[in-house]
């Protein structure tokens, strides 16, 4: 039975091996191909490591194309929601867990009810609302939406708060707390592990975010990181500078990876808890 | 009495005053829009000023627009794409969940996709499909088969978009299935090898109805997911594919919209798809509740 089961753990090694093989051959590839001299892309048989690698086009992206631009927006949008943003949604998840208030649960259902809204159902009348304010080819209409706070966010600090006593509260109200003071000092230093991962979370969704900012974002200086490479695609394509193009992709790609790999273990911890509690 | 209610006010004072910014922001950026996008479905809308009413007309052209009813086609069909993704990822999560050196690692490298940009994903999926020298097609001659120009073939385009929807989702939905295979009481397994139950009726009988929640809430999202494809067709298929072939609706919703400046139209083609989503969410809070009186 033992060696039986051996085997079979061996098995699966081997196949989840090739599994992980399978998924990280692409973005090794991309990464391959981006310090490939230009005719190599073409080579038949094809050259999987290339010898030497140039790396020159990681130098040259940067004149090519409006790319820091773009990571500045994207740093300025993405930074500017999530900072202000988890403080809306954390003080409204403080009121609706542990404040009273008539009407607090409808409230909340209605909130609720706006993740049912997907975004192409929305996008049109709010382009033509934030085109008759002359804020078209701006960032504001990818920051200011954010700023009132994400009903996700809300949702999960709501329920993280649940297992946070009651009585706790009650006391610092006795003491005469503010309740700005009882979220400053005992709300949010108690809900702050899961705060830290759902802004992760919150920071990548919006970094990644294509659809808001392909219509609201036309000029090359206005836009964000990811319409930045997808115009570097449609641009070099053309003249097969494929190694530039995976360069450029592969810079889109590194800061969500880094992050990744910092805050690997409440990534994974938080996304699992969604799937239990959903 | 008096101080007791006052207090009571002042909490309600701060209560409401916390929640105010997500209201008001679900009132002007949610609802309204939301409300607007219906009215303005009635109308033919062209964003610049025009806006009569016109009934069902949008609705009436919708119904036999062809290239609506391919776009609604393509998104139907790569939704197929999902099924697949599951029962993968559901494996994975069987082997991940055995004592199995480096699970951590692995489970880190086939999350990697799911935090990849979008944008950088398609881009290199873009190339990795050329017929001559993408990732693919070289793999392929490795075996001896000459793969076919993926993504400008009306027979290969849907199918490689959605082995790459594939790729990209298959690490969210192992984690999801791994984090509930790990919350079943190891006694189960147990209690059902003492009675000799075999692997398979074991993984039917406690695994699946364990993981059922999760399966449940994977389905749902995926087709609220994958009912608002975007992104890539947009970046692989800049034309919507050979014969439109790749063009999801949401292409089309913005291609009208955005492109062809029919509002209107285009908000006809979004309310069909909230109210589809809308339909997805109500059937999914209905079974979840049935399932939970059976149990």
């Amino acid at each position: 039975m033992a060696l039986r089961r051996k085997w079979a753990n061996t098995i699966i090694f081997a196949i989840l091996l090739v599994g992980a093989a399978f998924m990280i051959a692409p973005l090794l590839w991309m990464f391959t191909t981006s310090v490939k001299d230009r005719m190599d892309v073409f080579a038949l048989p094809p050259v999987w490591i290339p010898n030497p690698m140039h790396f020159e086009k990681y130098k040259e992206i940067w004149d090519k194309g409006p790319l820091l631009s773009g990571i500045k927006n994207s740093a300025i949008v993405a930074v500017t929601v999530t900072v202000v943003g988890t403080l809306t949604s954390s003080l409204a998840a403080f009121a609706f867990a542990k404040l009273r208030f008539p009407g607090k649960n409808a409230v909340f259902l209605l909130l609720i009810s706006s993740l049912m809204i997907p975004y192409p159902s929305i996008m049109i009348p709010q382009f033509m609302m934030f085109s008759k304010m002359g804020w078209v080819d701006t960032l504001l209409p990818l920051i200011i939406p954010g700023l009132f706070g994400n009903v996700v966010m809300i949702f999960f600090l709501r329920q993280y708060l649940a297992s946070v006593p009651n009585a706790l509260i009650e006391a610092a109200k006795i003491d005469g707390s503010s309740y700005l003071g009882i979220y400053a000092r005992i709300v949010f230093p108690l809900i702050q592990p899961a705060v830290a991962a759902q802004l992760i979370l919150w920071f990548m969704t919006i970094w990644n975010d294509y659809l808001a900012p392909i219509i609201y974002l036309n000029s090359p200086e206005k836009q964000t990181l990811q319409l930045v490479i997808a115009n570097y695609n449609a641009t070099y394509a053309i003249q097969t500078d494929y190694p530039l193009i995976m360069a450029a992709s592969v810079i889109a790609l590194l800061p969500m990876l880094i992050v990744f790999v910092a805050f690997q273990k409440q990534i994974i911890e938080s996304v699992a808890i969604s799937g239990v509690k959903g | 009495m008096t101080t007791k209610s006052k207090l009571y006010r002042k909490e309600a004072y701060w209560g409401y005053l916390f929640i105010a910014p997500p209201v008001i922001g679900f009132l002007v950026f949610a609802l309204f829009p939301a409300v607007y996008s219906i009215y303005g479905s009635f109308t033919d809308w062209d964003g610049l000023g025009q806006m009569s009413f016109i009934g069902l007309d949008n609705f009436k052209e919708i119904f036999q627009d062809e290239l609506f009813h391919k776009a609604m086609y393509n998104t139907v069909f790569m939704m197929l794409a999902i099924p697949v993704g599951i029962v993968l990822a559901l494996l994975l999560a069987l082997g991940l969940n055995r004592r199995i050196p480096g699970t951590t690692a692995f489970r880190a490298i086939y999350y990697i996709p799911v935090i990849s940009s979008i944008a950088a994903i398609s881009i290199m999926w873009n190339l990795a499909y050329n017929g001559d020298f993408g990732l693919v097609n070289q793999f392929l001659d490795l075996f001896g088969i000459k793969g076919p120009n993926w993504l400008q073939n009306v027979h290969t385009v849907k199918p490689a978009i959605m082995i790459m929807m594939v790729w990209k989702g298959l690490g969210y939905t192992m984690l999801l299935y791994l984090a509930a295979l790990q919350s079943v009481p190891k006694d189960y397994y147990e209690a059902a090898e003492l009675d000799g139950a075999n692997a398979f009726s074991r993984f039917r009988h406690i695994t699946w109805p364990m993981v059922k929640p999760v399966t449940f809430f994977v389905v749902v999202t995926n087709i609220i997911g994958g009912s608002q494809l975007f992104i890539e067709i947009n970046i692989m298929t800049s034309t919507g594919g050979p014969e439109y072939s790749s063009a999801s609706v949401v292409f089309y919703v913005w291609q009208k919209a955005f492109g062809n400046l029919q509002m209107g139209y285009a908000s006809a083609m979004s309310v069909i798809l909230g109210l589809f989503i809308f339909i997805v969410t109500l059937v999914q809070f209905k079974l979840d509740r049935s399932s939970e009186v059976n149990e």
